[in-house]
Parts: structure tokens; C-alpha cells; sequence
């Protein structure tokens, strides 16, 4: 037996200990892999179905062109191969834009609250209820603006400022994580350097704090753009669907993005009785997929945006 | 306002010395993103108060208004408003359950890729790619879900069912078949395990990486292997951490509307047959698909509905958050 241990060098691991590392390691790299697929499989998808609606041109023959992004739905019907989305990106534009002209003063202000003056029991209780509301069901916003503008204006108001206040009711919370994580990257030394030069408080958090973590901030506003720009459940109770343009957010209902894709695929095939007009069956399904394609390009390029600003506008640490 | 030990400030130093401009301006700004933070606070206030007030007349119906002004609460076929949320609360947390169950250990298994297994340089990359699902919306998930993923999953039901269709979970229906559209509860929870991913794995990522370094070298030291040391020195530190995430995982998919929406053929029953379509829906995808045609009482009703799903993911919200926080307090690493 004493040759036995001579023979097994110290630290020698058994197969059995070598096979469950093994073999977690390949569940470990398999996990991985295994999502991927949906990111690869979803995006390949979209992109190679959302063209086939800029294949379509207005006779219903197949040839390239982008008419789908400078039409409305306006007079649109049955199997119609014309038909697009600018009403609704009009919608969506605007709508976000709203949403975040008030998610964003709100958003920075009890940022700079937390940071640079809360303390004691409404520090803690904005920190966690601010925590909780990022998890506040998209849906849920959705029936609160709607129930607020039922009580100020009278039941079933539909109008695209609603809508925006639910989007900025899950902007909020993004909006004020992001810039809170900023202001505490700033060092100390840089107020203190202000203060020392006599500069008052708010002048400071303005010229000093927030300038410095100007970059940050505005990276952090635009993934929160990104994340309600996509959102449908809301817009859907709140703001309802619309065949043609309408930029005014206090009149009438407005088409977004995300609303147009559930509502075209919810029409399903169209039957094409009538061989002398031009009818394609499955337009409305192409119109889903090429929404679905701008919808996430305009996604993507904020998420790129919101990279690039970080990493050529931020303040070179010595990191 | 004593500085040192020598000599105390006067009064009239301290504030010569200190806020000359402790000026107007001053308590404007303080008392703006004073407002703004107490802001937060009364809009989760209001939340609850406005939800409470439009779902009033439904809540305190008594006389049965209800069920003769909306056509899908009939209380003499067991489905009464509340019996419709006891379906809807069950369907929901069935199709959560299959989500989180099948994201849960998904995720941890790609927080330890990217915190512990990948290459270093890659594996803040390799997290971006994760980041990306979820960023990708959720009616685009919905619509992928419909049209492409569930035709492609349906003849796996059916094998599920023949081979394990004794157990009651993977039963298919009366005539030894499974929903020829795929458009079922598996399906919806597979997808929203697919969009809380991101989630779950972000948080733990971050629990993990965050492993005192010490422990790790130490585990590895005594001879273990890379797994040993995992399972001995991140997992015990890293548990409650990534208890938190599933619970914020969870929360996300209690409330996700649109994919299955898009996906689920609904039904109210207490059923556990995730491979029968017609048996399921959520609340959230319940109030989507109502909403645009109800009534004033229906959407009382509706909104009634949306003041339990508020609540539930708050609680669940809460809990994941104390338990996360709870965390951070008992951790040596910071």
C-alpha cells in the first residue's frame, strides 16, 4: 500500500472528480450556446421576413421598394400590397418623445436628490420604491394612465399624451437608476475642489456633478428610450390604434410601432377573390415582420448610440 | 461646526466660511429634487389610489350589475369576477413557474460562463450578447413566438406526450393528441423564459463576480477542481443573490402581456395540461385581449384585474428586493 500513495502524486484528482468537472463545463459552455439560439434564430428571422414587404410594390408585383415607410394605413384594406408604418412611427416618435420630456426632469432631479442631498427614512424609501417600480408590469402603467385621464377627463379617453404617461411611468425608475449610479462616479474631490472655490451647491451639482456625468446620464436615457419604445401592453389600452397620421397628442388616438405589429398580425391572411385588382394574402403578416425589422433596427441603433456616447464622451479616468 | 480641536468656529465664521450663497437659488434646487423625489413616491401612491377608484364599482358589486353589463362573467357557469382572477392568478403563475424553471438554471449556467469560464477579454462582449435579448421587445418576441417557434415545437409536444403523457403534466387530450397549433402553455412559458433571462442572468453575473477573491484561491489551493471551487466557494456566497434575481425574473414574467398574447390560445381552468391549448391565459394577456372592447363595467372589471397584478408583483418585487439587499449588508466583498 505504501507504494500506492508513493505512486499517486499529491494532488492527483480522482476520474470520478474529473469527469463531474468535465462534465459541468460542457453544461456550463452548452448553457450558453443554448441561448443564443433564440438571439440568432429570432434575429435571422426578423430580418429575412421583414424584407419581404419592401419586396411588394403597389401592383402587388415583386420589386424592391420603400414605400412601406412613407405610407400610412389610411384607405388600406383587404389584401391591399400597398400600405406602411409612417403614421405609426409618427406615433411612436411622439409618444416617446413626450415620455420622455417628462421621465427625464423628474427622473434627473430625484437622482440628484439621492445623491447629493436625501438622507434619513425618504432616501431609503424613494431607493426602494424606485427598485420596485422598475418591476411595475408594463400593462399595469397602461390602466393607471388610463384610470387617471377616466377620472380628470372622463372614461375612455384614448389620446397619445395617456399613453405617454404610462411610458414615462416605466421610464422613470430607468431613467433615475441610471443617473443615480452616474453621480456617485463622481469623485468628491471635485465638489470639494468647487466648494472650495466658493461656488454654492446647486451651482455645483449643475456645472460640476452633472456635467461631469453628462455622458453617463444621457447613455442611460437613451437605454431607457430603448426599453419603452418597444413597449405594447400600454399603448394598447392607452393610447388604441388609428389608420392614419396624427401628431397631436391631446386629440384622437395615435398608431405606434409596436401596436401596428399586433393589430396587422391579428388581421391574419386576406382572401383575394377578385383577380383584376392586385391582392397579396399575406401582406398583412409582411407588414408585421417589416415593422417588427424597423422597430428593432430603431432599437438596435439606440443601444448602439447609447455605447458610442459612453465611450467617447465619458471623462478618461485613470481606469 | 467644530473643525479642530484648537479653536471652535463662531457662529458667524461657520457660516461666513461654509454657505455665503446658501442663497435662494440654493433652496429652490434643493427643494425641486426634494419635489421631485417625494414625486416618485405619490405616483406609486397614485397608482394604487386611481387603479382603486376605477376599480371600485366592479369590487363592491353585490347586486350582480356586473354580470348582466359584461358578457364574460357569468357567475351561474362558476366564472364570477373573482372566480375569473382565481383562474387567471393560477394560469399566470403556472406559465411563470415553467418559465422560471426552465430560465433559472439556464441563467446561472451563463452568468458562471461569462463570470468564471469564458475568456476574460470575450466575456464582457459575450455578456452584451446576452444583453441583447433583452432589449429586443416584447410584441417581436410575441409575433416569433407565433408564427415561427411554436409550428417548430409542436411535433416535440407530441412526442412529449406519447413518450411521458402519463404524467399529468405532459397529458395530451382525450383523443391521444396534443393542440395541433402548438399555441399552449409550454409554449408561452418557454418564450418567457427566453425574456427573463437577461434578467436573472445580469444579477447573478454580477453576484458572482463579485465572489471574494480570496475564497475562490483558497478553494482552488486545497486542491479543488474548477467546479469544487464553484459550487464551495461562489454558490454559498452567491445563493441569496441569485434567489433575488428568479424573484425579479418572476416579476417579469408575472406581468409580461404580449407574447402570450400572441401565443396562448386562452382558456380559464385549473388544469395542469401545459401541452392542451384552450386551458391557460394570464391576467396581463386577459386584460390585453378585453380591454379594447369592454364596457364601462368591463373595464372596471378589467382594471380590478390589473390592481391584483399590481399587487402580487409588488410583493414579489419587495421580497426580491430585501432578499438581494439583505445580501449586500452580510457580504464581506464590499
Amino acid at each position: 500500500m505504501a507504494s500506492q500513495t508513493t505512486t499517486t502524486p499529491f494532488g492527483q484528482v480522482s476520474a470520478r472528480r474529473k469527469a463531474v468537472n468535465g462534465a459541468m463545463t460542457v453544461l456550463i459552455y452548452g448553457a450558453f450556446a443554448l441561448a443564443l439560439i433564440p438571439l440568432l434564430w429570432l434575429s435571422a428571422t426578423v430580418v429575412s421576413r421583414g424584407v419581404d414587404r419592401f419586396m411588394v410594390d403597389g401592383n402587388g408585383d415583386e420589386k424592391f421598394n420603400l414605400d412601406f415607410l412613407n405610407q400610412s394605413m389610411r384607405g388600406i384594406f383587404g389584401g391591399m400590397p400597398e400600405g406602411g408604418i409612417a403614421h405609426a412611427i409618427a406615433g411612436t416618435l411622439s409618444i416617446t418623445l413626450a415620455a420622455t420630456l417628462i421621465s427625464v426632469p423628474i427622473g434627473l432631479l430625484a437622482a440628484v436628490y439621492l445623491v447629493e442631498y436625501g438622507k434619513g427614512t425618504l432616501k431609503r424609501a424613494v431607493t426602494f420604491l424606485v427598485d420596485v417600480m422598475t418591476g411595475i408590469p408594463s400593462i399595469v402603467a397602461g390602466l393607471f394612465a388610463y384610470a387617471v385621464f377616466a377620472v380628470v377627463v372622463g372614461p375612455g379617453t384614448k389620446l397619445g399624451i395617456v399613453g405617454a404617461v404610462a411610458l414615462s411611468l416605466l421610464m422613470i425608475p430607468v431613467v433615475v437608476r441610471a443617473t443615480e449610479e452616474m453621480l456617485k462616479l463622481v469623485p468628491n474631490e471635485l465638489r470639494e475642489a468647487s466648494y472650495a472655490l466658493g461656488v454654492p451647491k446647486w451651482l455645483t451639482i449643475l456645472k460640476v456633478v452633472i456635467r461631469t456625468a453628462a455622458a453617463g446620464i444621457t447613455t442611460g436615457v437613451t437605454l431607457a428610450i430603448a426599453r419603452v419604445i418597444g413597449e405594447t401592453a400600454p399603448l394598447l389600452i392607452a393610447v388604441g390604434v388609428a389608420d392614419s397620421y396624427n401628431l397631436n397628442l391631446f386629440d384622437g388616438r395615435m398608431m405606434t410601432l409596436p401596436v401596428y405589429i399586433v393589430s396587422e398580425w391579428r388581421k391574419g391572411d386576406q382572401p383575394c377573390n377578385n383577380p383584376e385588382i392586385a391582392c397579396v394574402p399575406e401582406i398583412t403578416e409582411y407588414r408585421a415582420w417589416a415593422a417588427a425589422l424597423v422597430l428593432i433596427l430603431i432599437v438596435m441603433a439606440l443601444n448602439l448610440v447609447a455605447r458610442l456616447v459612453s465611450k467617447y464622451f465619458s471623462p478618461k479616468t485613470g481606469r | 461646526m467644530t473643525t479642530t480641536h484648537d479653536r471652535a468656529v463662531g457662529p458667524d465664521e461657520a457660516s461666513a466660511l461654509t454657505a455665503r450663497k446658501e442663497s435662494s437659488a440654493d433652496k429652490v434646487f434643493a427643494g425641486l429634487s426634494g419635489t421631485a423625489a417625494t414625486a416618485i413616491l405619490v405616483t406609486l401612491a397614485a397608482v394604487a389610489t386611481f387603479l382603486l377608484i376605477e376599480a371600485w364599482p366592479a369590487v363592491t358589486d353585490s347586486a350582480g350589475t356586473l354580470a348582466a353589463r359584461v358578457e364574460w362573467i357569468s357567475p351561474e357557469r362558476g366564472e364570477s369576477l373573482i372566480e375569473i382572477i382565481g383562474f387567471l392568478v393560477f394560469g399566470t403563475v403556472l406559465i411563470s413557474t415553467i418559465a422560471l424553471l426552465i430560465a433559472t438554471p439556464l441563467s446561472v449556467g451563463i452568468a458562471l460562463f461569462i463570470s468564471h469560464y469564458a475568456p476574460r477579454k470575450l466575456a464582457a462582449g459575450l455578456g452584451y450578447l446576452i444583453d441583447l435579448l433583452a432589449a429586443i421587445p416584447s410584441v417581436v418576441y410575441g409575433l416569433w413566438g407565433a408564427i415561427v417557434l411554436i409550428p417548430a415545437l409542436q411535433p416535440f409536444y407530441q412526442f412529449l406526450a406519447d413518450t411521458l403523457g402519463w404524467i399529468p403534466l405532459f397529458a395530451p387530450g382525450e383523443d391521444g393528441t396534443v393542440s395541433g397549433t402548438g399555441r399552449v402553455a409550454l409554449s408561452a412559458g418557454i418564450v418567457l423564459a427566453i425574456m427573463v433571462l437577461p434578467i436573472i442572468t445580469a444579477v447573478s453575473r454580477e453576484v458572482f463576480l463579485q465572489t471574494p477573491r480570496l475564497h475562490e484561491e483558497a478553494a482552488l489551493a486545497m486542491g479543488a477542481t474548477r467546479w469544487e471551487m464553484i459550487r464551495i466557494a461562489v454558490f454559498p456566497f452567491g445563493r441569496s443573490g441569485v434567489i433575488g434575481a428568479t424573484m425579479l425574473g418572476l416579476g417579469r414574467a408575472l406581468g409580461e402581456t404580449m407574447a402570450v398574447y400572441m401565443i396562448l390560445s386562452p382558456g380559464l381552468s385549473y388544469t395542469l395540461n401545459v401541452l392542451q391549448s384552450g386551458q391557460h391565459n394570464t391576467i396581463a394577456s386577459f386584460i390585453a385581449l378585453q380591454f379594447p372592447e369592454a364596457n364601462s363595467s368591463g373595464v372596471s372589471a378589467l382594471i380590478a384585474m390589473g390592481l391584483a397584478l399590481f399587487i402580487i408583483t409588488l410583493l414579489v418585487n419587495m421580497l426580491a428586493r430585501w432578499v438581494v439587499s439583505r445580501r449586500a449588508e452580510f457580504s464581506g466583498a464590499n
